[in-house]
């Protein structure tokens, strides 16, 4: 496709929307996101190809099928969407083409065990814009994500992409941009929340001809995938993004960092910059403006704590990723101390809306504080595990239950970690919360970048507070006192408390020293690593009690805390988990009931997953 | 050894890995050799003027770095969050039962590294292991022993020749 | 010059001064472990952190090595929130630090005694950095560095090997705190205890004196001997 114009000749967006046959016209959309393609949707293009071929329709049928980006529904994937009726079917296998392609394309009619079946309602759903996933969202940054592929930058123009560059390079001088997005209201969305406009004035209004920006998405937090799925199904708003903000402060160069366990995503990426280039909106004189950016690749290397912006910057640099003290900041002294801004993924991406849509538009959306959309990553015990897309201010019980689907198996929801490892828990008494930064802060949780984890019933809070603390404790860079021994000293208290090892004084000993940790550490990652436990400690208190002072796991979790045994009156004497057994832990005849010893069997769990007859018991 | 050094040499020589900082280079030799050998360490300092200590800093500090080779599989535990929920440490436990390796260690044999991953983003499908590249989701320590066994044949297939 | 207020005093301060240096200049005492004059400030201990107040936020506890003065800040170096955080650090110091008497005495400046969590073995490095930062910054050889992440950062010379290229100049062992890096001399011969290779004993070319690495002599080699330009009288021969 068109990449042989010279772009300083030919107006490119000309080219490209002669070339492309419009957003309307048939199409037949695949999730290509990471989850899907574990599932095989790779091969689903290729079957609809091959099914199109076979019954020769590509010329009455003029269908595109494309693999796009992450269509958010992972829980229901592979998805397949049939613009533009927008008819939806789930968990599609490419056995399932030949039917597709029979019934629904050629013959217009619906195949019902395709459709996914709402779990509240027991109802089918046959098109995507009336599931109730997608319904209570509001798409604006991942509007396009189920819609192009990701892979064609002609795609991406014909919805409009680069028309806000343009209106920039061609109407707007710099300061105004920074104003507008001033007057939008953007925070930060990687975590900290910081006003964007103003971030991007104070590195503009730094002295020097050389300034840099730099894409975050060093994505660490587990659970968290929103940045990922952005990279790879829009990385062209990314950059687009960036190239509008690297015109308004003033930088010539541009850095996207990211994670190397994200490869589909690096790969979109270097693809977008390549076809940018060669299409006239990355490099020289950009749009005949005169405004000269480039945008470069750094892929991270395996460490979390490189998601904060010094310690990132020095891993540019070829140094290990220690953060450094601030001020100054980076704005002022940042990559090869130069002043430079560092924004997250999914603030960049909300750029070129602003621009096209306007301030007034986003800020419209959401609470006077925190205006315009977010992204979370729902997560955990929870039915419709996917992205989804809405304004701030939402509460969370409409994002569990009306977008969430509620939590599976009938359980009872316990609590959602929002933020993840930085992040605290919302339990059940503060399920109306309308979510922006400042009423997370007041509960205990941070915004973080939108990983939302659902702990339903089920879920020991001392075990999900030590899972959360392993992480950070591992991660700490080790610079610093208070995190590099405070985080072990805490993990070291909270193992000894899920092995029934727990001392009275244990949970004001975490108090306390959660709180210096968090006033004395020199990063982000010390300062928000004991939000998990204090945030537990906060509204769970009881469930340490019950493991320091009753010594019991009321969740039966925690592997000191728990007994497995068998129920005579249920075993059926199969011999399965006695085969199956790590340990050789359990004893028995064939047709007799088992024993299991309490002095071999480490409680793994393996012989409960594998009775077929509920035989065995967790007290 | 030879082999190894010219390699290496061709790698430091590529100008595409700019002159910024070493951990590109490092990149690029972990994921042609798998792991790191000193060779590269001293090779890539000489070649950009910087002190083998902070190389060594760099290779120790980052879980992309390995200083030791790596085993013929890969298996790589997805432990984040919405794994967990789903009973990633059960599966973990299993893995390191069966191989009798801890997290992070590669068998006798140097036919398994186990290792553990932060959150791979595909939490729908959770738990997840990757093994050689390969997602395998809703992993349970039943289908893991399978994974193992299927794998193990595979390599007794391919040394009977 | 700015103005600041540091414990209610009013102080003046030259631009680009740090909170520490201002004290300092003031006869305003903060406890320091990793800071030190010659070298950039690192602010990994945490025991000179001081509260400060800026209008309309909350206040906040920062490293006065690191915070540059600013016009109209207001500072506390030993308040109640200031106090209670040396206090933690110091147990924390005392972690791993439970044998070493340096560290026993800092904690208990601190009111500490005991600590509530200790490291499975006792360390007299507190991972401050001095050696590998001055051998970086004032030596300028960078022989040693801090290696692996987190709990298990250590000083080492790389591959956990003796350094090819350390001078046995002994700097790292005059700024360690806790006397952990030891200069060993053992018939003549010199070395780092750990770091580097034995080197011959060689007399000081300015000041004869005869405790000196044979390397860091043929090092200085280049350098006037003429000692009188450096100011430096012969007669300081110990």
């Amino acid at each position: 496709m068109a990449n042989i114009i010279s772009p300083v000749e030919l107006d490119p967006f000309e080219i490209i929307q002669e070339a492309f046959k419009g957003p309307d016209h048939p199409s037949i959309t695949i999730c290509g996101g990471t989850g899907c393609r574990v599932l095989g949707s790779e091969k689903l293009s290729e079957a609809f190809r091959e099914e199109f071929d076979r019954q020769n329709i590509q010329a009455t049928l003029d269908f595109d099928i494309k693999t796009t980006g992450c269509h958010g529904f992972c829980e229901q994937g592979p998805l397949v969407v049939i613009r533009p009726s927008g008819i939806m079917y789930a968990h599609v296998a490419a056995k399932d083409v030949p039917e597709i392609v029979e019934r629904t394309i050629i013959g217009g009619k619906i195949i019902d065990r395709l459709l996914y079946m709402d779990p509240q309602s027991g109802e089918k759903i046959e098109h995507e814009q009336d599931v109730p996933f997608y319904q209570f969202q509001q798409r604006v940054i991942l509007d396009l994500n189920g819609l192009i592929d990701p892979q064609k930058i002609e795609e991406y123009i014909a919805e409009g992409g680069y028309t806000a560059l343009q209106t920039v390079l061609s109407t707007m001088p710099p300061e105004q941009v920074i104003d507008e997005i001033k007057a939008s209201g953007l925070r930060g969305r990687g975590g900290a929340g910081f006003p964007t406009g103003y971030k991007w004035e104070l590195c503009k209004n730094q002295p020097g001809d050389v300034k840099y920006i730099i894409c975050n998405a060093d994505e660490g937090d587990p659970g968290a995938y929103m940045d990922r799925s952005i990279m790879e199904g829009n990385p062209h708003r990314v950059l687009e993004g960036m190239i509008i903000g690297a015109y308004a402060i003033g930088a010539q160069t541009g850095y996207v960092y990211i994670r190397n366990e994200y490869p589909l995503a690096v790969k979109h990426l270097r693809e977008a910059i390549a076809q940018a280039e060669s299409n006239g909106f990355l490099g020289r004189n950009i749009l005949k403006s005169g405004f000269d950016f480039s945008v470069g690749i750094k892929l991270g290397s395996g460490a979390f704590v490189c998601g904060e912006e010094t310690a990132l910057i020095a891993s540019i640099e070829g140094r290990v990723g220690e953060p450094r003290p601030r001020p100054p900041f980076p704005a002022e002294k940042g990559l090869w101390g130069k002043p430079t801004n560092i924004n997250n993924v999914k603030s960049w991406a909300s750029v070129p809306i602003i621009i096209t849509r306007g301030a007034d538009w986003f800020a419209n959306i959401g609470t006077g504080t925190s205006t315009g959309t977010m992204i979370f990553s729902l997560v955990g015990n929870i039915n419709n595990t996917g992205l989804v897309e809405v304004p701030m201010g939402i509460s969370l019980r409409d994002l569990i239950y009306n977008i969430g689907g509620g939590i599976p198996n009938g359980k009872e929801f316990k609590a959602a970690q929002i933020g993840g490892p930085s992040g605290g828990c919302i339990p059940a008494e503060h399920l109306d919360v309308h979510i922006d930064y400042e009423s997370l802060s007041a509960l205990g949780a941070i915004m973080g970048s939108g990983g939302l984890v659902v702990a339903d019933e089920d879920v020991c809070m001392v075990d999900f507070a030590r899972y959360f603390m392993t992480f950070t404790q591992e991660e700490s860079c080790g610079k610093c006192v208070p995190c590099r021994v405070g985080t072990k000293a805490m993990l070291s208290t909270l193992e000894r408390i899920c092995n029934g090892e727990g001392k009275p004084g244990d949970v004001e000993y975490l108090i306390e020293l959660g709180e210096e940790i968090k006033r004395a550490s020199l990063c982000g990652l010390g300062q928000t690593a004991p939000n998990p436990v204090l945030s537990t400690i906060r509204y769970f208190r009881q469930e340490y009690e019950a493991h320091i002072i009753d010594e019991t796991c009321p969740s039966k979790v925690c592997k000191g805390l728990i007994t497995y045994s068998v129920i005579p009156e249920n075993c059926t004497g199969c011999m399965v988990c006695l085969r199956d057994c790590p340990e050789n832990a359990i004893s028995g005849e064939k047709q007799k009931p088992h024993q299991i010893d309490v002095n071999l069997c480490t409680r793994c769990g393996m012989c409960k997953s594998v009775c077929k007859f509920d035989a065995i018991m967790v007290t | 050894m030879q082999k190894i050094i010219s390699e290496i040499n061709e790698i430091v020589q590529d100008e595409a890995l700019g002159k910024g900082s070493i951990i590109p280079y490092f990149e690029e030799i972990q994921g042609r050799f798998r792991y790191l050998p000193p060779e590269a360490l001293i090779l890539v300092c000489e070649h950009l003027n910087i002190p083998l200590s902070q190389a060594y800093a760099v290779a120790t500090f980052y879980h992309a770095f390995s200083l030791r080779p790596k085993g013929k599989h890969c298996m790589n535990i997805c432990m984040g969050t919405a794994c967990h929920v789903r009973g990633s440490p059960q599966l973990l436990d299993r893995l390191e039962t069966k191989l009798g390796v801890k997290a992070g260690s590669t068998t006798r044999d140097k036919l398994f590294t186990l290792e553990t991953v932060n959150c791979l983003g595909a939490c729908a499908l959770g738990p997840i292991v990757v093994i050689d590249g390969e997602y395998s989701g809703q992993m349970t320590p039943q289908k893991s022993d399978a994974l193992l066994r299927r794998i193990m044949r595979s390599e007794e297939k391919e040394q009977r020749g | 010059m700015i103005h600041l207020t540091i414990d209610d005093k009013s102080i003046e301060a030259t631009a680009g001064r740090t909170l520490l240096e201002a004290c300092r200049e003031n006869g305003i005492q903060i406890p320091t472990l990793c800071y030190h004059p010659a070298l950039e400030p690192y602010g990994a201990c945490r025991l000179c952190v001081v509260e400060i107040y800026k209008e309309e936020q909350s206040s906040r506890l920062v490293a006065a090595c690191a915070y540059p003065c600013e016009e109209g800040l207001n500072v506390k170096t030993n308040s109640k929130a200031v106090q209670r955080n040396r206090r933690v650090v110091a147990e924390l110091l005392l972690a791993s630090g439970y044998d070493t008497p340096e560290i026993v005495a800092l904690a208990s400046e601190f009111g500490v005694k005991e600590a509530r969590y200790k490291m499975p073995q006792a360390d007299s490095c507190i991972i401050c950095g001095l050696c590998v930062r001055a051998c970086k910054e004032i030596v300028g050889i960078s022989a040693i560095s801090l290696i692996n992440r987190g709990i298990n950062k250590k000083v080492s010379p790389p591959f956990e090997e003796t350094s090819p290229t350390c001078i046995g100049c002994g700097t790292c062992v005059l700024i360690c705190p806790t006397g952990y890096i030891k200069l060993r001399d053992v018939f003549g011969s010199h070395s780092i205890y750990r770091y580097s290779s034995d080197y011959d004993r060689a007399q000081c070319r300015i000041c004869s004196d005869l405790n000196m690495s044979s390397k860091f002599n043929q090092l200085i080699e280049g350098v006037t001997s003429d000692a009188a330009s450096y100011g430096i009288s012969g007669d300081q021969n110990g």
